[in-house]
């Protein structure tokens, strides 16, 4: 059937937030979405409440609605906006559970709105485990055997059929209480004694256990006519009991012959078919017996997942096009192939090379957290690499990491092998490294299979690349051995480690024996057809196959795997840059390593490398690139702290670096030059210093005097960086950190003054050389101390005046100038007692980009590449790119924006099984962002809330907690919450103070005092308290605030941990009395243009 | 030569080193891989040692590496696999799709070091060298197949051990070695002796399989329908054919060019004439092309893979088939024909979506059809078995007529 013609206007839902388990993929995937729908001339309407997408530039709908994705929000959307249908199948989870709402609350039915891309009963068959599990039997297929047990000795029985371990899960307890694993039969009888004990109906659910499975995944697509095609096959490399994004995945599947695959994929097409997508794709998940071949079905996702957009990177397959077009009616057939442009679309991609795909994580970020790999997911992001072996992928997937100690390394003696192995049977980040010690330690592959699961093959390609490495260790390095490393995915950081040399020393030698890369393309058919795709990666091979053009042309580097404070907002900058050097005549070659993003969507720029973003891969890269054509140069500032780090050595490789200088970039950076630049200017900065060691960090900080904010330079997302009250607590920062590596004689710690009581900003500005075009200021809502990445900010302030603003502008010009920046800039300033400090300048593009770009209309990402590449802000604005006036003053109506962080507390728990702590600080731990903009600051404020996390409560009870030196300021809003008709409960202390205050209040019980009442944490556990307000004392997280925010992260409450933030939401609970009136972008701009 | 022929070439000859992908130290033998155009691909040695002269061709299945070296069809020729890392799972005679492994040579990417699968009993390369198939790894096998596919196949050799000698004579060798336009094949692949295979389930008759390179597969499938089967040699006559008293004719596939098959074409004639039912796979597909008066062409560089759109145009419906064939059936697609030989009309069934080449026909007036590419898969999806149930209600319908 071709496409339909009663479509004609298509309302897509995003994916919301960047939160692990659902990031930046969905833009990827939704950005592809909207494109497609438009240029089949549909009318595209978009919901989606993050601002740091692609997909949510006005350029990619013609409605753009940054509003919460709530079942009201999309109503009011769909009265005004008269969709034909909505796709909800682009935007991960969240998208799909809106669509059930829809359902459920009649609203679809109510305004005759069909869903596209996946029926209600098809999602509901494939979301709700019984209905699925039955349609798996159906589809011959197995699910693990389970039996519910309501003794010890029908436990026993059940252990006997299907073998230890078991897994046991009690019925009706809260978070998954009481769970785990029983290996043998004396485990067996206290878990399943206690579960019985702790359900409330007295019985526990047993299950086979699967794990140490081989673990596989198909992507599927199917259209209208039933045609079902595999898109890609992913093998896990860790076994079944890691959740498969934490996994090290490979594609395609290698261990399978090809009865075993056809298995699997007759079974994925009967369940698709049987679940009913019948347009689009579905990823389902697999677990094979390494014993018997006996199959499992563990889930599967009727929509577009994560592991699509890994499938759609890994084979050149865009899923999420050719999904949207399956949705408008088409058959695969009708489409062609979009890289081979003749052989159409319905067909299998063969690969002729290997990608491995490994996890990134933070958890350094949460000390407290448990960082063994469990089935929840984890990571907060993954580097995705392609070669021509395994070992060749896996080894620049590791290296793609950017982390100490992720690639393999022969430094020193490995240790113990079975020491090793007892470590590695327990799956964690970085165990592959610790694997690979223990084989080279002389474990064999049996004892390492057994140890992990993994299978024998992978671990013989580790046993090959130690081998490699013993061979590279002697003799002559010469061509033969230089091959053979690079062969097997060597760097030449590993090859120097391995010969005692430099980097650059192995890198001369290497060049000079012509020892070079060359680059293949991912064509979809193993070479089978000619392909134009301009999407490559190296390898050793003997030919390559791209031929550079002879346009003028810019390297783009890439941000690299997402990670807490480098993730999509940086992709963004990238991702603008390639389309405005595009539009301005330049050929855009993009280099990352990221499959999540949209910048490597092949479509992107006019060249596509998948490759490391280490000095290497990009010096090759060049190499290629400068062959023919003039290469103009390397853009290093929009892609955060990775490409940044590349600068100087490229510099030093006579690499041209557009805008700003390393130099520069350096001297924001050095605090010396830095406080001269400062000086110059007549800026005021806060007292600092810069330690190199302990010693010296405490004699700067008494000098200056505590509260202190130490920073370790040449980081980003504030890595390390805490607030200190006192030198004891200094000390003790430096055992926490010791192990890191972050602070030395060449990465110094500076140190500051920590202002108390200051209001944050932060300026996102463009310098020319000549002129400053600021895009805008933003005012944090929480005071300074909290990571700006975490702290929720307004664009416009709505606490500056217009001499503030004016005073701000001015300071970040001379800044601007003393640095001599061409490009963006970010500063953050802070004003404390009427005073504007200088907290810190970094010449490059910032996080809050994008944010900045969607509450104000203005394409500052475009505008920043441009004048990198050497424009002036006078010929954007000439050329209609820039308006006239910049961002320091806006209009009286002015939409107002807030950003609100989206923090992941509620993924991790402690090795105990506790939540870790939410207290906010200076480092920065939240992992996306939403925004709500409006016409005013309180329901701007509401809307942000709304879509951070689900909203404020309008009524309800309120309790509050405050450390002494917050008391005076809360007790304002806090009696106009009682206003509002909220209760209000208090420990002792605060409701001695808000009673005195003429505040009714209820005193409870702290946690940590003895007492038969019911303490704040049980109440908060009985979900009888609907907002939280603690603010802890004296920066130290004591025990009970500790239980209180714990409590609250698992029950979802709306918690306040300073004043400003309770003010804000006072407005906020006023303003979100009223249904939410929402404007798209588009509007908002035709009203600036008025 | 365009520039990137030039550039692998020179890059070949120049290329001394031994990439040995599949080993860490320099302990296998070296292989070279020469191509009738002169090209030479350095590697090492892996399975048997010695010389293998064929035609060179690639195949991009990414599993089934085992059914594509047991399946006959590929005597005679020396198979790339465009699929980097190949032996990982080994071997099981559970997967084998005839009694030995047919292609002369075997070029991989990386060969495996180990063998890792529940079922393997074997390595591959163990059961590669007890089957004299030369191979060679190391090289850069997506180099080799953007050659063949702008160059079109090419008659190749694999030489290791004694027989890797200098470039000249080797590349004499393989310039003097016969071209797969011509060839019959069908001798060197076919069961000498007639044999019988009894049906699973309730015999419905006696199928006649004319064995010009048949797999394991085609047959279990055959008999799961009912017929029981006796496999007849490739030189089997009419009257030889005729005496099984079977209910209808199957044609199996395998090597060679059908153009130089003329004795099977006229059995089939002479079968058709009879009205038996008939069913062919392949090279079936292209005899029972040439039988109804059409010809058969030699394709570029060949259809060899598991990921091949096919479009059935009687359900407007797409299967992904397994194709492994270098020449093709010369008929109009879209449009009913007449049989130059006299059998009624005729029409294309099914086309390849990549390249509009005949993937099936269908006689409209007697009980004939036959497909290109392979129902049996193996290597490969089962998308299309149903074709094997097509045959039996074929069957079924002319024994009630």
């Amino acid at each position: 059937m071709p496409k339909r013609d009663d479509i004609n206007s298509v309302l897509v839902i995003g994916s919301g937030p960047i939160v692990i388990g659902q990031a930046a993929e969905f833009d990827y995937s939704g950005t592809q979405a909207c494109r497609v729908l438009r240029e089949e001339g549909v009318r595209v309407i978009l919901v989606n409440s993050n601002p740091a997408t692609i997909m949510t530039d006005p350029d990619f709908a013609d409605a753009t609605y940054i509003e919460p994705i709530t079942p009201e929000v999309i109503e009011t959307i769909i009265m005004k906006e008269r969709p034909d249908a909505i796709l909800p199948t682009l935007g991960g989870q969240t998208a799909l559970n809106a669509a059930i709402a829809l359902h459920e609350q009649g609203i679809l039915a109510r305004h005759g709105v069909e869903l596209i891309g996946a029926k209600v009963d098809a999602i509901q068959r494939g979301e709700d485990r019984q209905l699925f599990k039955q349609l798996v039997l159906d589809a011959g297929a197995d699910v693990a055997s389970s039996a519910i047990a309501t003794s010890v000795d029908e436990a026993i029985a059940f252990a006997e059929e299907y073998g230890y371990p078991v897994v046991v899960r009690p019925s009706f307890t809260m978070g998954g209480l009481g769970s785990g694993f029983a290996h043998d039969e004396a485990e067996l009888r206290r878990f399943v004694g206690d579960g019985i004990h702790s359900s409330t109906i007295g019985e526990v659910l047993l299950e086979e256990s699967i794990l140490g499975w081989k673990e596989y995944e198909l992507e599927l697509m199917r259209d209208t006519a039933d045609n079902t095609v595999v898109i890609c096959s992913i093998e896990n490399v860790d076994a079944v009991g890691v959740h498969t994004g934490d996994s090290i995945t490979v594609a395609p599947a290698l261990t399978l012959t090809d009865k075993e695959y056809q298995r699997l994929r007759d079974i994925g097409i009967d369940i698709i078919r049987r679940v009913g997508v019948d347009t689009g794709g579905c990823n389902i998940q697999f677990a094979v017996d390494p014993a018997t071949g006996r199959i499992i079905v563990i889930e599967m996702n009727p929509r577009v997942s994560r592991s699509s957009a890994l499938a759609s990177k890994a084979t050149g397959f865009p899923i999420a096009k050719i999904a949207a077009k399956l949705a408008l009616g088409y058959r695969l057939d009708e489409m062609p192939n979009d890289i081979t442009k003749v052989t159409p679309a319905s067909f299998e991609p063969a690969l002729d090379y290997v990608v491995v795909k490994v996890p990134r994580f933070n958890f350094e970020k949460f000390p407290a957290a448990d960082a063994t790999l469990t089935t929840t997911m984890k990571s907060v992001g993954e580097a995705m690499a392609i070669g021509r072996t395994y070992a060749q992928a896996l080894q620049k997937a590791l290296r793609s990491l950017e982390k100490q100690g992720s690639s393999f390394h022969w430094e020193g003696e490995p240790g113990d092998a079975a020491a090793l192995l007892e470590i590695a049977s327990t799956p964690t980040d970085g165990r592959i490294v610790t694997l690979q010690q223990a084989l080279r330690a002389g474990a064999t592959i049996a004892q390492a299979h057994e140890a992990t699961g993994i299978d024998p093959w992978f671990l013989d390609q580790m046993v090959l690349i130690n081998e490699v490495a013993a061979e590279l260790a002697t003799g002559e390095l010469d061509e033969a051995r230089l091959r053979l490393a690079k062969e097997h995915g060597f760097s030449d950081a590993q090859i120097a480690q391995l010969r005692g040399l430099d980097e650059a020393e192995v890198r001369e030698a290497r060049w000079a024996l012509g020892v070079r890369p060359v680059y293949k393309t991912v064509d979809t058919c193993a070479g089978e057809f000619p392909a134009e795709t301009p999407y490559h990666y190296s390898s050793y091979d003997l030919e390559t196959e791209v031929e550079p053009s002879d346009r003028r042309k810019v390297i783009i580097l890439g941000s690299g795997p997402n990670r807490i404070g480098q993730g999509i907002e940086f992709d963004y900058s990238c991702v603008h840059a390639s389309f405005a050097l595009a539009d301005a005549g330049f050929e855009t070659i993009m280099v990352n390593c990221n499959p999540e993003t949209v910048s490597t969507d092949y479509d992107t720029s006019d060249r596509l490398y998948f490759e490391p973003l280490t000095l290497e891969d990009v010096l090759e890269i060049v190499h290629v690139e400068a062959a023919a054509g003039e290469l103009v140069g390397v853009i290093v500032q929009l892609g955060g702290q990775t490409p940044l780090g590349l600068a100087r050595g490229l510099e030093a490789a006579g690499v041209p670096i557009l805008g700003t200088t390393p130099d520069a970039i350096d001297a924001a950076e050095e605090r010396g030059l830095f406080q001269r630049i400062l000086d110059e200017a007549g800026l005021i900065a806060p007292r600092n210093g810069t330690a190199t060691t302990e010693d010296q960090a405490v004699e700067i900080a008494e000098r200056i005097g505590y509260p202190v904010l130490v920073r370790p330079s040449f980081v980003l997302g504030g890595r390390g960086m805490e607030i200190i009250y006192d030198t004891p607590s200094l000390h003790g920062y430096f055992d926490r950190i010791a192990s890191h590596g972050i602070v030395g004689p060449k990465a110094p710690l500076l140190v500051d003054h920590f202002l108390d009581d200051a209001i944050e900003i932060d300026v996102d500005a463009i310098y020319d050389g000549n002129e400053l075009f600021v895009g805008g200021i933003l005012e944090h809502i929480e005071e300074a101390g909290i990571h700006s990445g975490d702290s929720s900010c307004t664009l416009p302030p709505v606490g500056l005046g217009r001499a503030q603003l004016l005073e701000i502008r001015d300071a970040t010009l001379r800044i601007a100038e003393g640095l001599d920046v061409r490009g963006p800039i970010n500063v953050q300033f802070a004003y404390a007692t009427g005073v504007l400090h200088v907290i810190e300048a970094n010449p490059r593009a910032s996080r809050t980009v994008p944010f900045v770009a969607k509450a104000l209309g203005t394409p500052i990402a475009k505008a920043n590449a441009r004048v990198l590449a050497g424009s002036t802000i006078a010929e954007l604005r000439a050329e209609g790119l820039l308006p006239e006036q910049d961002g320091t003053i806006l209009p009286i109506d002015a939409p107002v924006a807030v950003k609100e962080a989206v923090l992941p507390f509620r993924r991790f728990r402690t090795a105990d099984g506790r939540m870790v702590d939410s207290l906010l600080g200076p480092e920065m731990r939240s992992t996306g962002e939403v925004m709500g903009i409006d016409r005013d600051f309180p329901t701007a404020f509401a809307k942000s809330q709304a879509a951070a996390y689900g909203g404020l409560p309008t009524s309800g009870t309120v309790f509050v907690s405050l450390s002494d030196r917050d008391k005076r300021q809360a007790v304002l809003p806090i009696h106009r919450l009682q206003q509002l008709g909220f209760r209000i409960v208090a420990t002792a202390g605060t409701a001695e103070v808000l009673a005195r205050n003429g505040i009714r209040v209820e005193t409870v019980r702290k946690h940590s005092e003895a007492g038969d009442e019911p303490s704040i944490v049980d109440l908060i556990d009985a979900g009888e308290i609907d907002i939280i307000i603690n603010t802890p004392s004296g920066g130290i997280a004591r025990a009970d605030g500790y239980e209180i925010r714990a409590a609250t992260v698992a029950t979802d409450k709306a918690l306040f941990t300073t004043v400003s933030q309770l003010g804000a939401a006072v407005a906020a609970v006023e303003a979100s009395r009223e249904p939410y009136e929402v404007t798209s972008l588009q509007e908002y701009h035709a009203r600036r243009s008025a | 030569m365009n520039a990137s022929l030039r550039q692998a070439q020179g890059a070949a000859l120049r290329h001394v080193l031994d990439l040995r992908s599949g080993t860490a130290q320099g302990a296998a033998a070296a292989a070279a891989l020469v191509l009738e155009d002169g090209t030479i691909y350095r590697g090492a040695a892996y399975g048997a040692t010695g010389q293998a002269l064929g035609e060179a061709v690639f195949a991009t299945g990414m599993t089934g590496y085992q059914e594509t070296l047991t399946d006959p069809s590929y005597a005679g020729q020396i198979v790339v696999q465009t699929s980097p890392h190949i032996g990982n799972t080994g071997v099981t005679s559970e997967d084998d799709e005839s009694a030995r492994m047919w292609p002369a040579g075997y070029v991989v990417r990386a060969a495996s070091r180990i063998t890792s699968n529940w079922r393997a009993e074997q390595s591959l390369p163990a059961q590669l060298e007890r089957d004299g198939v030369v191979g060679i790894a190391g090289v850069d096998t997506r180099a080799i197949t953007r050659r063949l596919r702008d160059v079109g196949a090419m008659r190749a050799g694999v030489f290791s051990g004694d027989a890797l000698t200098d470039d000249a004579a080797m590349i004499a060798i393989v310039r003097e070695s016969p071209q797969m336009a011509g060839r019959s094949l069908a001798a060197t692949v076919s069961t000498a002796e007639a044999y019988r295979l009894e049906a699973v389930g309730e015999p419905i008759g006696t199928l006649a399989v004319l064995d010009l390179g048949v797999k394991t597969s085609t047959l279990t499938y055959l008999r799961e329908q009912g017929f029981d089967l006796v496999v007849l040699p490739q030189d089997s006559t009419l009257e030889q054919v005729l005496a099984h008293e079977p209910v209808a004719a199957f044609y199996s596939n395998g090597p060679g060019d059908p153009a130089a098959s003329d004795s099977q074409v006229e059995l089939l004639q002479g079968l058709l004439r009879q009205e038996l039912p008939f069913f062919g796979i392949c090279f079936g597909n292209q005899l029972l092309g040439r039988a109804l008066g059409f010809g058969t062409y030699k394709l570029p560089f060949g259809h060899r893979g598991i990921n091949q759109p096919v479009l059935d145009v009687a359900t407007g419906r797409v299967e992904i088939t397994s194709q492994n064939h270098g020449f093709a059936v010369d008929a109009e697609i879209g449009q009913e024909l007449t049989s130059p030989a006299g059998f009624g009309r005729v029409e294309v069934s099914h086309y390849s979506l990549n390249d509009s080449v005949v993937e099936g026909l269908r006689a409209l007036d007697i009980p004939a059809f036959s497909v290109q590419y392979h129902p049996e898969s193996a290597a490969g999806p089962n998308d299309a078995r149903h074709l094997f149930q097509q045959f039996r209600d074929l069957v079924v319908a002319k024994k009630g007529a």
